[in-house]
């Protein structure tokens, strides 16, 4: 972790991600989220902590998740050596798992029985409902009404974890507000519950914690690349919607300078359409869900409905990390279309036999459509978030497919 | 200058509890936003909350949240919600007016900007939910610059150290949160505000005034007692909310209901 004297050593101790970050939510949470800080600077700090998260990553998570040659992909498209690391093989099928279980390890710290969750696609309430199995804590998932109908299989998994699935019916009824209605669970149920926030956004320390707990998969990456290629990749690729998995693998590389770092965005049915989740490349800087960052906002600041086949990415905010990054220019952010998500997910099936997930598909089609620009003797990683399963069904739709 | 703190100084003069109403502009419709304020003050309001509608209202209870989307979809946005006070004070130029609303509002219209507009139409004060004194300071200055005061909130949950801090970053008065929870809530407990209000009442010199979760005279009477004022917003709005087909009835329901209230305070 870059430590002070990096350039790179955010946030600043009041939870600034330069311009970005913060701590903007209703006063009755400050206390909760102080806790929350003071208890994390102690776990973090504690070897018994650490090696209890550990443990659980590599006995219950099934840690390290390989760092994979992807030959036939290399090949077919005639350019950079393509690298991919596995975070779908991980216990529930996704990067989410790795916070989940750092977060209920905290909540049992902090004696709260009781965990809440927002989701979008499923993969953060499954990885949540299935860590308070795991730890025995009561556990309640917030749910967009839209995304409920388009990921009734998760919805159900969580039921069997014996969580339960509340739908949402505010707003857009989609992830966003899903997390508004987190948000006022928390306010409510502050005394007993802990919030598990899915991504590397929120009041501070969320952004920190959420990074810190995904950073094993850019630990992991780092220590593959030595050991597997004898040096550091030229460039890491992952896929970007809050953004958590993408600096997950990011940040333990922050210092090597000379490792490019591209997040991907969704870019809908296009950046000229409007009808995207594209927000670092789209976006204007705002306030929303507690931390100030690029948002997708009109004229007026009212947050926009976003567009994306994949809903994990669906999302009109962005981590403040990652909006640092972008303004400091150490990291660059740019979009691929649902199409060439789609594209890009039949062409990985085909040639890898790894079905991606249509959130880790945008990094594979960035790297698709920016290969004859790579150089065949560079090294690409990139971050296969999670699998496709949970996307069978939207794909078989698309292709006129009832199943 | 802000209305606020004389008109609060003058009712604690009168041992008079403070009685503030809120609606969400543009709810039902743009058209009826100033003759409601005017009822509002007809039947007894002192101080006027008016609130700018915010397309994610996450410290909201479904009443406001749905308040806000029926604003929102007759697109009523922040300059709208400045014209209704321009109006307003047309023929009410004693009445403080409060803004409530969240950060993103003000930051899109740019703090300055907002701070300039906002004392152009006559606006006295705003309350920013998502703003905690630790991140208030640049739109605080703009809003001072303009003499309009940012109103901070203390909750159940904030230390007595924080309350400090709260009292040091705000004007005007201090909002105390009466429970944990969203507006419109329905665990009030008189008992437990008091204690809060004790609590705070050693860090501040400003006036206090309670809200979230007071739906009716008994309640507002009974935290009067101790508070300088009461806010209530979820009641009225759902009030409005169920005359939405017929919103020239609008006016006369709300000055009914704040009238009855404004008798049991005053009792």
């Amino acid at each position: 972790m870059p430590q002070p004297g990096s350039n790179y050593a955010q946030p600043s101790p009041d939870g600034h991600f330069g311009q970005h970050g913060g701590r903007f939510v209703a006063e009755t949470l400050i206390h909760a989220l102080d806790e929350l800080e003071v208890l994390y600077e102690q776990a973090r700090a504690d070897p018994e902590f650490q090696a209890e998260f550990a443990e659980d990553l590599a006995r219950f998570v099934g840690r390290p998740s390989p760092l994979y040659f992807a030959r036939r992909l290399t090949e077919r498209l005639g350019g950079p050596q393509i690298y991919l690391k596995r975070e779908d093989l991980n216990h529930t099928g996704a990067h989410k798992i790795n916070n989940c279980v750092g977060q209920a390890l905290l909540a049992r710290r902090m004696g709260k029985p009781r965990v809440i969750a927002e989701t979008g696609a499923g993969q953060h309430g499954v990885a949540t409902a299935t860590v308070a199995a795991r730890f025995g804590l009561e556990c309640q998932v917030y749910m967009g009404v839209e995304d409920i109908a388009r990921q009734s299989l998760n919805v159900y998994r969580m039921k069997l974890l014996g969580a339960s699935v509340v739908p949402v019916h505010s707003g857009s009824k989609t992830l966003k507000d899903a997390l508004n209605e987190a948000l006022r669970d928390w306010v409510t149920h502050v005394d007993n519950t802990h919030y598990i926030i899915g991504t590397v956004a929120g009041p501070h320390p969320y952004p920190t914690l959420v990074r810190d707990f995904q950073s094993v998969i850019g630990q992991e990456a780092r220590s593959q690349c030595l050991q597997q290629m004898g040096r550091l990749p030229d460039a890491l690729v992952a896929c970007v919607g809050g953004g958590s998995n993408a600096l997950g693998l990011f940040h333990p590389f922050i210092d090597d300078e000379a490792v490019r770092l591209v997040g991907v965005e969704a870019a809908g049915l296009g950046l000229e359409t409007g009808r995207h989740a594209a927000t670092l490349n789209d976006g204007q800087v705002g306030v929303l869900h507690g931390n100030k960052t690029y948002l997708m906002q009109d004229a007026d600041g009212q947050i926009s409905n976003t567009h994306s086949i994949s809903a994990g990415l669906d999302y009109p905010g962005v981590g403040p990390e990652h909006s640092h990054l972008k303004d400091i220019g150490r990291a660059q952010y740019d979009a691929v279309t649902d199409e060439e998500a789609l594209a890009a997910f039949r062409l990985l099936n085909q040639t890898e036999g790894i079905m991606p997930a249509l959130e880790s598909s945008h990094a594979v089609a960035w790297v698709v459509r920016e290969a004859s620009r790579l150089g065949t003797g560079q090294i690409i990683v990139i971050n296969l978030s999670g699998r496709g399963d949970k996307d069978i069904q939207t794909v078989a739709e698309l292709d006129g497919t009832t199943l | 200058m802000s209305r606020i703190g004389p008109t609060l100084e003058a009712l604690r003069s009168q041992q008079r509890t403070a009685l503030v109403p809120f609606i969400t502009a543009g709810d039902p419709q743009l058209a009826v936003t100033v003759p409601a304020l005017n009822a509002l003050v007809r039947g007894g309001a002192d101080l006027l909350e008016l609130g700018v509608p915010f397309s994610d209202p996450e410290a909201d209870g479904p009443a406001i949240q749905a308040s806000s989307e029926r604003a929102l979809a007759n697109g009523t946005g922040l300059r709208d919600v400045l014209k209704c006070v321009t109006e307003f004070r047309a023929s009410d130029d004693q009445t403080p007016v409060i803004l409530m609303g969240y950060l993103n509002s003000v930051l899109a219209m740019g703090e300055g900007a907002f701070a300039a507009a906002a004392a152009k139409a006559g606006v006295d004060g705003a309350i920013i939910v998502n703003l905690p004194p630790e991140e208030s300071k640049s739109l605080r200055n703009a809003l001072a610059e303009k003499d309009i005061d940012l109103i901070m909130l203390a909750a159940p949950t904030t230390s007595d150290d924080r309350l400090s801090a709260i009292d040091r970053a705000a004007s005007g008065f201090v909002y105390l949160v009466s429970l944990k929870g969203t507006t419109g809530a329905d665990h009030i407990s008189v008992g437990e505000v008091n204690q809060n209000l004790a609590r705070l009442r050693g860090r501040t010199r400003l006036p206090i005034l309670a809200g979230f979760g007071i739906k009716d005279a008994a309640t507002a009477r009974a935290l009067g007692e101790q508070a300088d004022g009461v806010v209530i917003g979820a009641a009225i709005v759902s009030r409005m909310a169920a005359l939405r087909a017929d919103a020239d009835a609008i006016p006369e329901a709300l000055y009914r209901f704040v009238h009855d209230i404004r008798q049991a305070l005053d009792a």
